[in-house]
């Protein structure tokens, strides 16, 4: 199965999260992750959604995602856009050796320590799906205390923009 | 103004005359407002699901949104059943709820229920108003989104404190941004469209309930009279197309006639309009139209594609589309002339009516069926129940006009038609009025009797009693080796008395001699009126496409006989 990135703008008002979330448990979508946020527009929201499905799928989702009368406008993103995702990482590190370990791995990846006690180190990290999927791996033999996961935001490169992106149909 | 007047000042420029309700608490406020209101008559119902049902029927047969209105909590939950199943037939319907004060609003206060939580999934789209401001906007808007595009229910949610908020009363048209159905086809699409038309050797016109919804009906005939081809409706679509006129196949699906599923199933190209390839309808999705092309028609994209591959998908208003599409096969100034596909069509129709076995000391719920149809005008409204009784009146009375068929197809609910033919009454007083119903069904709002005397309405319920809950006893009988598990309902209420108890009038009829006279004497009382038949017990709906068999293996009762 593929795994696909949805952008929309969305009405910014109370329940819309839960009128996208809901339309995807009721109909049977699998959402892998999904992040909102409001927009240079403080009447507009955007939602980034990933989600699993074959082409078939994809196109009922984004049909009734059209169909919200909150939803302004969807669009798939496929080729030139960039997505990012953020993670905060706390690892065990109780003594020097491996605080500076784990301090390396976070600069090979361009990750930023944002907290360290005399047990832990907490990493911020951001990038796409596979770069944060690398670097818990690498820090994975320490023993992780805890994780938590923005989910995908996304956009496209260059002048192409969700408003004026073309038609989904 | 009060935020109450208001909503009452919004329904008035909305064009409303007719409400239908209940009150409670949490709307008494609203309640008030109508007090002493001329323009606006609310109708009282018994139950807040017969509010629903009531404001649906009246939508149906009228085309205008139908209004209902109820208290928070468990007023508003009654009214679900009603919405779910506009939700599901794509009726226009707004429903007004009452609820608590904002400022209780999630502390479980009394009588408080998640109203716009709950009807989130059976509604086109919900509004709980939590600033006086947006009141007017919130009515403009659901009214519009009611009624636009695919129609459907929208619920609005008032507080009690907004009902008593002082507001500017200012009543302008808005424009959603992010709802802008698309109504005109577009050309390209219609071009092709005409073309496979033109090149189809056995094509279908499937029509589901988006023709009667869009008033294209005349458009409908057009196209079949000027290109030849045949017409099957969906349950839905009932009364958009002529059931005696040549072309017409009548419904097709499980209960459908075998002439309709065997055009489908030999067909070489499928031309859907407003119909949405429903389970019932196509049968095992593989052996649907197999041999077939799809032009699908349908103001809704998310229909198209969703349950058979389209080949040419035209989203539109299924009149607007229409219209293109004949004026461009005009042009072309084809001859369409009668070929094999209309004899073999011909031969299905002759070989396979709609029959049944009149035989048997007890009258036939078919036979019912037949002499109300003999004995009503051509605009006559036929509401249904569900089950057996449902399955009946589609198949027995040839139905000839559009908005004269309300009936709970999608959702199928019980207790839809009583209610439904009293909200039809008052959107056409000048019709005679049926619901043909079950025994089962009939008790499940029963009470609705009382709400059609108070208001005199002479509506005609006909009971095909059977003493079953027959749509499930037949399955019970085919499929599951006659266990008859709960569906017996061997001491059914004298409805007669209850009737005459609720101040309305009825009768028994046993024998079949005295059917006809009957339905005369309901047809030209002034009440409402009840008749008790007491027909064949055991009788099945036939033709069947079994559950999960394709359209071409519909069975009979011969079929069974034989096999
Ligand atoms: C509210 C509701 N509950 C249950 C059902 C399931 N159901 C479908 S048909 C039917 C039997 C209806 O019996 P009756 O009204 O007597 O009609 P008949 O089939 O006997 O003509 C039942 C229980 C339903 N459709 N709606
Ligand atoms: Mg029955």
């Amino acid at each position: 199965m593929d795994l696909h990135i949805i952008g929309l703008l969305v009405e910014n008002k109370p329940g819309v999260l839960n009128r996208v979330s809901g339309l995807f448990s009721r109909r049977g979508f699998n959402i892998e992750s999904i992040s909102v946020g409001v927009t240079e527009n403080p009447d507009i929201s955007r939602m980034t959604i990933t989600l699993e499905g074959d082409e078939k799928v994809l196109e009922q989702v984004i049909k009734q995602l059209n169909k919200q009368i909150d939803v302004i406008k969807v669009t798939e993103l496929k080729e030139d856009y960039v997505e990012r995702e953020l993670a905060l990482i706390k690892v065990n590190a109780s003594n020097p050796d491996e605080r500076s370990e784990v301090m390396q791995v976070a600069d090979v990846f361009r990750a930023n320590i944002i907290d360290v006690s005399k047990k832990t180190v907490t990493i911020e990290v951001t990038g796409d799906q596979e770069k944060i999927d690398a670097i818990i791996d690498m820090v994975k033999k320490h023993g992780i205390k805890e994780l938590a996961q923005t989910g995908v935001v996304a956009m496209n490169r260059g002048k192409k923009s969700i408003k004026k992106g073309e038609e989904n149909e | 103004m009060k935020g109450a007047e208001a909503v009452i000042e919004s329904l008035k420029k909305e064009g409303v005359e007719k409400i239908f309700g209940y009150p409670g608490g949490a709307v008494i406020n609203l309640y008030d407002a109508l007090y002493e209101e001329q323009e606006i008559d609310h109708i009282l119902t018994r139950h807040e699901q017969g509010a629903a049902h009531a404001a649906d029927g009246y939508a149906r047969v009228t085309g205008n949104p139908g209004v209902c209105v109820a208290t928070s909590g468990p007023g508003a939950t009654n009214l679900v059943t009603g919405i779910a199943t506009a939700q599901m037939d794509s009726v226009p319907l707004v429903a007004i709820t009452g609820q608590v004060p904002t400022d209780m609003i999630g502390n479980d206060a009394f009588q408080e229920a998640d109203i716009t939580g709950i009807s989130m999934p059976i509604t086109k789209h919900n509004y709980l108003i939590k600033d006086p401001s947006k009141l007017t906007k919130v009515m403009r808007k659901a009214f519009k989104i009611a009624g636009n595009g695919r129609e459907g229910p929208v619920l609005i949610d008032l507080p009690k404190d907004i009902q008593n908020a002082e507001i500017n009363f200012e009543y302008k048209d808005v424009d959603i941004r992010s709802y802008q159905p698309t109504k005109k086809g577009h050309p390209l699409q219609i071009k092709k469209a005409s073309k496979a038309i033109m090149e189809a050797e056995r094509p279908v016109l499937y029509v589901g309930g988006g023709v009667i919804a869009s008033n294209a009906s005349k458009e409908v005939r057009k196209l079949a009279e000027l290109t030849m081809t045949p017409v099957t409706t969906t349950l839905m679509a009932k009364g958009s197309f002529d059931e005696n006129h040549p072309l017409s196949l009548d419904m097709l699906g499980m209960h459908g006639t075998k002439s309709a599923n065997y055009a489908i199933t030999e067909s070489d190209l499928i031309i859907a309009v407003g119909a949405r390839f429903d389970d019932r309808v196509t049968g095992e999705i593989e052996g649907f139209a197999p041999n077939a092309k799809v032009i699908h028609i349908d103001i809704d994209p998310a229909e198209i594609g969703k349950n058979v591959e389209t080949h040419i998908p035209i989203v539109g208003d299924a009149k607007k589309v229409l219209k293109k599409l004949i004026d461009r096969i005009k042009e072309q100034q084809v001859n369409k002339e009668e070929t094999e596909w209309h004899n073999k069509i011909e031969r299905w129709k002759k070989e396979y009516p709609l029959s049944y076995d009149n035989k048997g000391s007890r009258i036939k719920p078919q036979f019912v069926v037949e002499k109300i149809d003999e004995t009503t005008p051509d605009d006559t409204i036929i509401a249904t129940e569900v089950g057996q009784c449902q399955m009946w009146a589609a198949q027995f009375y040839d139905f000839k006009r559009p908005r004269t068929w309300v009936s709970s197809g999608g959702l199928g609910t019980m207790g839809y038609g009583l209610p439904a033919s009293i909200g039809a009454q008052v959107g056409k007083p000048e019709k005679t009025v049926w619901d043909i119903a079950g025994d089962g069904s009939i008790q499940m709002n029963i009470q609705e009797i009382a709400t059609a005397t108070k208001y005199d309405l002479p509506i005609n319920i006909a009971v095909l009693n059977n003493n079953y809950l027959g749509m499930v006893r037949q399955w019970q009988e085919l499929f599951f080796d006659k266990r008859y598990s709960q569906t017996n309902l061997p001491q059914n209420p004298d409805f007669v008395k209850i009737a005459e108890g609720f101040g309305a009038e009825g009768k028994i009829v046993e024998k079949q001699s005295e059917v006809k006279e009957a339905i005369e004497e309901a047809n030209s009382s002034s009440k409402p009126y009840i008749i008790d038949f007491r027909v064949e017990k055991e009788e099945n709906v036939m033709p069947m496409v079994p559950a999960g068999a394709s359209l071409s293996e519909v069975i009979d009762s011969e079929d069974l006989r034989g096999g």
